[in-house]
């Protein structure tokens, strides 16, 4: 029991403390895919022991909801990334959510978000939550559906044992996972404000969904902000991967496996951050009036998936 | 081995004409392979009213019994015919400049290979080639209806592709769903799609998927059949073509895609041992013969006019097939071949009205009578004719038809009785000014081929006095193949 | 799942790409596109075909995949490119109800193909019979776009994609037509997509545009 604890707390703090590595891996293969010299791989971290160190400027208006946002979403993310089977299957916290309740917990990260926005008044602001609700109005179903999918796949909505399940089967060509995945895909990229569907790096306001919502933070709370960000990321690659890649997962109870999770996981993500910035390299951010078709998109062939499973693999 | 003739001829006369039908003689020559298909078909008749039905070639690819012999012999009569009609008439449009040289080498061309693939389909044993043989035949017509390149004609054009092009694929699946069925009692292979072998085991056939097949069969054959509510695409093809295609178009391809339902029917009725079959036919039939006397009424141009008048005509024949028995069966045979004549009478006549006047709205043809006694005398004859007066033919069939149906089904005899009445009442009335009306045309220069008319509406005049026996017979043995 | 042989795996995947594309051809926005998934969608037909083929030892399903290669997936879009190109086109599909909205009635479309294939593919004896009903959900999905669409190009490839989609389900339902019949069928699309190339001149020449919307003259007066 105390043996679970300890690998709960080290999953948790080892998303915490390795996210913003991803999000610099990415910045990298971005940069070299696009011929320029990339910032260091550390920069997220600089950035972030910068903004700890700044005072924070706060306007007048902003309300008590304002200050917490921050800590909320960052606790939130935390909690999910606790959660999600990274490199071990078992966790005494998984049973607190299984699938839909994880949905459950990034809408209540993104609502802090959108309130903490509107909070202060600003036309930006505002501007942002309402797009980033429509982007996460079309999003969720969508990741719901891909969540069912896997589900039916697994007969439960445990994460734990969907892993489990598809981690030990025999090798099979399921059509309806790779739907799945796609949908997942393109659902990711919108929830994390990636292109196509939004520019992490934009200045122009007018462009900006997720960006906007957060113009008005600055230091530890921006810090805060940034490194939820970060976390929100690493944990939809590691839900992906455990949906879809479940190879390599510790089993429950199995610790001589736990290396080869960590080496399995570092390849992994490493692989799936230099395919989001190749991915990244090659699109453009589409229209905002096209995001909606983009994300009807995903939830069609989620929703196909789950359809073709009925179909082909009862 | 005249199966053999009864198809290569048309087939030849495609090719050749193809190659070299932009010479003057094009016509001529385009009769002169008419005039040998209707021989060998009669010979081929000749053989089968002897000797009984037979399977001919390989492992029976073609087989031929009394109901599709007499349909092969109707249509190479009337290709025949049209093919006189044809000769001065595409001379005067090509005078007029309507045609070039070779758009004309392409009718002729097309004309045959047409002709051909109907037979093919009357003839094939196997139910994969008939529809493979029935989108060839809309192929063949296709380029025909545009032939004017009009903005309407290849309107026209395109919806018969599309919507017959759509109405065919789902008699590819009715076909692929028999295919299905065939195979488990049958076994796999070539030999599980011939009609023989399949009349032969109907009553082995899977029920419900027989069932989802005649659906699919129906709707996609009853397409080209032009039973309403999928009948959109006809009045248009027919009207926009050159008179000559108009004439085949609604004298024989709707008979050919009726045969195609037809055969279906008899399989599926086997195996299905109910009334479903004839049911959703007489639904079709009788919603056909409806929707379509309605839409006369409104019409402006006279051969659009008998376009409907021809849904509504099959409309008739495919309620009668659907009622089944005898009677029904034997009214449904005769009233397809009555309809064949008259109703290519009546383009040949229009055709050279609507020549004359340069119009095909009834509002600027008036007076034939005057311009042409010919022309006038042949289409109030025709008109009468179709519209089921006595003595002639059409009054015999369509008295045999509303006869039983008021034995068997009493509540469609009001809705038929209304529908034919209100199309006479709308056609008599279009037709009249355009014969009797007053005109101040001139008399036409020269003299129309008008034999072809008169040829028609002599023999359906005779066969609705007199139907011969040994033609009675064999009216009556087509009869009961179709389970009559 | 993992009892089915490999190659059964991989027909069905085949078979979800082909509905897959079947939904991207409706979401196409641009007709070259259009001409490219058809290509794609013959391939994977083709490919399916002689991976039944191979691994029921039905021979003339190698016959049968091949001439679909043929034809559809390299004499087909290449006539289409060059059609394109020569009529000089507008690029856009220009479909008449919106997008998302297609791609909901094509869900539903495919829930009723799915329901409407059950009943036959389970009395069937093939080992693709589960894929009878991504066949008929492709068959509908391509009477959808052909009917939302006002163009001629994306018309047709609607009724070939159509045709496809029958054809994969014979494929499933029956190991294929017979020889001579697939023969025939494939001579008269092939004649079908020749005649409608001159047809397309001739509208072209006339309309100066390739866009039906300019046909819809002939309505009841």
């Amino acid at each position: 029991m105390s043996a679970g604890i300890l690998l709960q707390v080290a999953q948790t703090l080892l998303a915490i403390l390795v996210a913003p590595l991803l999000l610099g891996w990415t910045n990298q293969c971005r940069a070299w895919l696009q011929g320029r010299s990339a910032p260091p791989l550390l920069q997220p971290y600089f950035t972030l022991r910068k903004l700890f160190h700044k005072d924070a400027v706060i306007a007048h208006s902003a309300s008590p909801l304002f200050r917490f946002a921050p800590y909320m979403m960052f606790a939130c993310m935390a909690l999910a990334a606790g959660i999600v089977p990274m490199v071990v299957n078992d966790l005494p916290f998984s049973p607190a959510a299984d699938a839909i309740a994880l949905v459950g917990v990034f809408a209540l990260a993104r609502v802090f978000l959108a309130l903490a926005a509107m909070d202060i008044g600003t036309s930006f602001g505002t501007l942002g939550a309402r797009r980033e609700m429509m982007v996460s109005f079309l999003a969720e179903p969508a990741l719901l559906m891909v969540f069912f999918t896997a589900s039916l796949i697994s007969q439960s909505t445990q994460l734990p044992h969907i892993v489990e399940t598809l981690a030990h089967q025999d090798f099979a060509i399921y059509p309806s996972l790779a739907f799945a995945a796609v949908a997942f895909w393109m659902v990711s990229v919108a929830e994390n404000a990636r292109i196509p569907v939004d520019n992490p790096t934009t200045h122009l306001e007018l462009t900006m969904i997720h960006e906007a919502m957060i113009l008005e933070y600055s230091a530890r709370h921006l810090a805060l902000i940034e490194w939820a960000v970060a976390l929100k990321l690493f944990t939809y690659s590691a839900l992906g991967l455990a949906l879809f890649l479940p190879w390599g997962i510790a089993p429950a109870g199995d610790y001589a496996a736990l290396p080869l999770a960590v080496l399995a996981l570092t390849v992994k993500m490493a692989g799936g951050g230099a395919l989001l910035a190749f991915l990244e390299a090659i699109s453009a951010k589409m229209r905002i009036f096209r995001v909606p078709e983009f994300l009807g998109t995903a939830f069609l062939l989620a929703v196909l998936g789950m359809l073709i499973h009925f179909l082909l693999e009862f | 081995m005249e199966i053999y003739w009864v198809l290569g001829i048309p087939l030849t006369g495609g090719i050749f004409l193809a190659l070299w039908g932009n010479r003057g003689n094009a016509p001529e020559i385009n009769a002169g392979f008419s005039f040998l298909t209707l021989v060998a078909a009669a010979i081929l008749t000749a053989r089968i009213v002897a000797g009984g039905p037979m399977v001919v070639g390989g492992e029976g690819y073609f087989f031929i019994d009394s109901f599709n012999v007499f349909l092969v012999a109707l249509t190479a009569f009337v290709a025949f015919t049209t093919s006189l009609f044809s000769r001065p008439y595409m001379r005067i449009e090509k005078e007029h400049g309507r045609l070039t040289d070779k758009r004309l080498r392409l009718y002729h061309a097309s004309y045959q290979v047409f002709i051909a693939a109907m037979l093919l389909a009357l003839t094939t044993n196997n139910m994969g080639i008939l529809w493979v043989s029935m989108e060839a035949a809309t192929l063949a017509t296709v380029l025909l209806v545009s032939l004017y390149r009009t903005p309407a004609s290849l309107e026209a054009a395109w919806k018969y592709f599309i919507l017959c092009g759509v109405g065919i694929a789902q008699a590819l699946f009715g076909t692929i769903l028999l295919y299905f069925a065939a195979e488990k009692v049958l076994g796999a292979g070539g030999s599980a799609l011939l009609w023989t072998h399949l009349n032969a085991v109907k009553t082995q056939l899977e029920p419900t998927v027989l069932q989802l097949a005649f659906v699919f069969l129906l709707v996609g054959y009853g397409t080209k059949v032009g039973l309403a509510p999928l009948h959109n695409w006809l009045p248009d093809a027919h009207a926009e073509g050159p008179t000559p295609v108009s004439a085949v178009l609604s004298g024989l391809l709707l008979n050919v895609a009726l045969y195609a339902v037809m055969r279906s029917k008899v399989l599926v009725d086997g195996a299905l041992g109910n009334d479903m079959a004839g049911s959703l036919m007489m639904g079709f039939g009788l919603l056909s013969v409806v929707v379509a006397a309605f839409l006369i009424k409104r019409q402006t141009d006279v051969k659009r006019m008998f376009a409907y008048s021809s849904i509504e005509h099959m409309g008739l024949v495919t309620f009668a097939f659907g009622m089944g028995g005898p009677v029904a069966s034997f009214a449904g045979l005769l009233h397809m071949t009555m309809h064949s004549l008259t109703k290519s009478a009546i383009f040949f006549a229009v055709g050279h009205a609507t020549q004359h006047a340069g119009t095909q709205l009834m509002d600027g043809i008036r007076g034939l009578i005057r311009t042409n006694p010919t022309i006038g005398w042949g289409l109030m004859l025709g008109t009468i004719a179709i519209l089921g007066v006595p003595p002639f033919g059409v009054f015999a069939s369509e008295f045999l038809i509303i006869t039983t149906a008021m034995h068997e089904h009493p509540w469609a005899t009001p809705l038929l009785l209304t529908a034919l009445g209100v199309a006479f009442a709308s056609i008599f009335g279009k037709v009249q000014p355009m014969v009797f009306g007053e005109t101040e045309a001139t008399r036409l220069p020269h003299q129309p081929a008008l034999a072809p008319v008169f040829m028609h509406l002599g023999l359906v005049l005779m066969l609705g006095l007199f139907i011969p026996p040994y033609l009675a017979a064999w009216y009556r043995q087509a009869a009961q193949l179709l389970g009559g | 799942m993992a009892a089915l042989g490999y190659n059964l795996q991989l027909v069905n995947l085949l078979a979800a790409l082909l509905l897959l594309i079947a939904f991207a051809m409706l979401s196409q926005r641009r007709i070259v596109g259009l001409i490219t998934l058809f290509a794609w969608q013959g391939a994977a037909l083709s490919l399916s075909t002689a991976i039944v083929g191979w691994s029921t030892g039905q021979p003339h399903l190698y016959w049968s995949a091949g001439l679909t290669l043929a034809l559809k997936v390299i004499a087909m879009p290449w006539f289409f490119y060059r059609l394109v190109r020569k009529l000089d086109v507008d690029r856009d599909v220009e479909p008449m109800i919106n997008i998302p909205t297609t791609m909901l009635i094509g869900i539903a479309l495919v829930i009723f193909a799915f329901n409407l294939a059950l009943p036959i593919s389970q009395m069937s004896g093939t080992v693709t019979r589960s894929t009878l009903g991504i066949a008929m959900a492709t068959v509908l999905l391509a009477f959808l776009m052909m009917i939302t669409r006002s163009k001629a190009i994306p018309q047709v490839i609607g009724f070939l994609s159509m045709e496809n989609g029958l054809f994969f389900a014979a494929t499933s339902a029956t190991y294929g037509m017979p020889m001579v019949v697939e023969l025939g069928v494939a001579l008269d699309v092939l004649v079908g997509v020749f005649v409608l190339g001159i047809f397309f001149f001739q509208i072209r020449e006339t309309f100066d545009s390739l866009d039906l919307k300019h046909m819809e003259k002939l309505k009841e007066r």
